[in-house]
């Protein structure tokens, strides 16, 4: 597989598309179809459409899984974050209208849904590439 | 909703679920419930519930299938039973 010029430049040039539409369905996610669930998937897609054309360990070498873990960190760290920051401000869980009112910044909110949508992106899409790691890898590095 | 499209669609559906667990080769059957997950991403989107579509489309024919692939690999094509 490694050898196909044809699968290596298709991939090549469907990447970065795949992963802007990602994040695309991500911040759209608050006004229309989709969300940090559906555009962290996408972006694992991409990743796969990787591991399928340049093979596992050029992926791995990008994206290891102490990588993967910080992302995972991450990801619910902002959402759990933010939740936790309403719960600080008198509200509710992810209450974003206790924050703004605290804050005494208008729109926030949009910002707030903006950030905890792509906390959950980052999450699903490590979560994603790490079963895709366990169950399509040969066994390398698995910690 | 469209009648005669709406009747179309979820007959072949139903032939798709009855293939993929009728079928003995697992690599057919995968392949056929990708199919099957299309049609649901259609019939999804026609009931207008997008974001369900959205999830079907990446989920069901995306992640599902390379995993089910994947697992395919590792163990035996075909069914013994």
């Amino acid at each position: 597989m490694m050898e196909n010029v044809v699968i290596r430049t298709v991939s090549r040039l469907a990447v970065p598309f795949i992963q802007i539409f990602a994040l695309y369905v991500i911040v759209h996610g608050a006004s229309g179809a989709g969300g940090g669930f559906q555009g962290g998937v996408v972006f694992a897609a991409s990743f796969i459409l990787m591991i399928i054309a340049f093979g596992m360990a050029n992926v791995r070498r990008r994206i290891d899984n102490r990588g993967i873990m910080w992302l995972s960190v991450i990801g619910i760290a902002t959402y759990a974050g933010i939740g936790f920051l309403a719960l600080l401000m008198a509200g509710n869980f992810l209450e974003y209208a206790a924050i703004e009112a605290a804050l005494g910044i208008p729109h926030l909110h949009g910002i707030l849904i903006d950030l905890v949508e792509a906390g959950i992106g980052i999450a699903v899409m490590a979560s994603m590439v790490s079963i895709i790691y366990d169950i399509a890898g040969n066994g390398e590095e698995s910690s | 909703m469209i009648w005669a499209l709406d009747f179309a669609l979820l007959l072949f559906m139903i032939l798709c679920a009855i293939a993929a667990i009728t079928v003995k080769d697992l690599l057919h059957a995968t392949i056929i419930l990708a199919a099957y997950s299309l049609i649901m991403t259609v019939l999804w989107a026609e009931m207008n519930a997008v974001d369900v579509a959205f999830t079907e489309a990446t989920v069901g024919a995306g992640i599902t299938t390379v995993l089910f692939i994947a697992a395919i690999a590792r163990t035996r094509r075909s069914s013994s039973d």
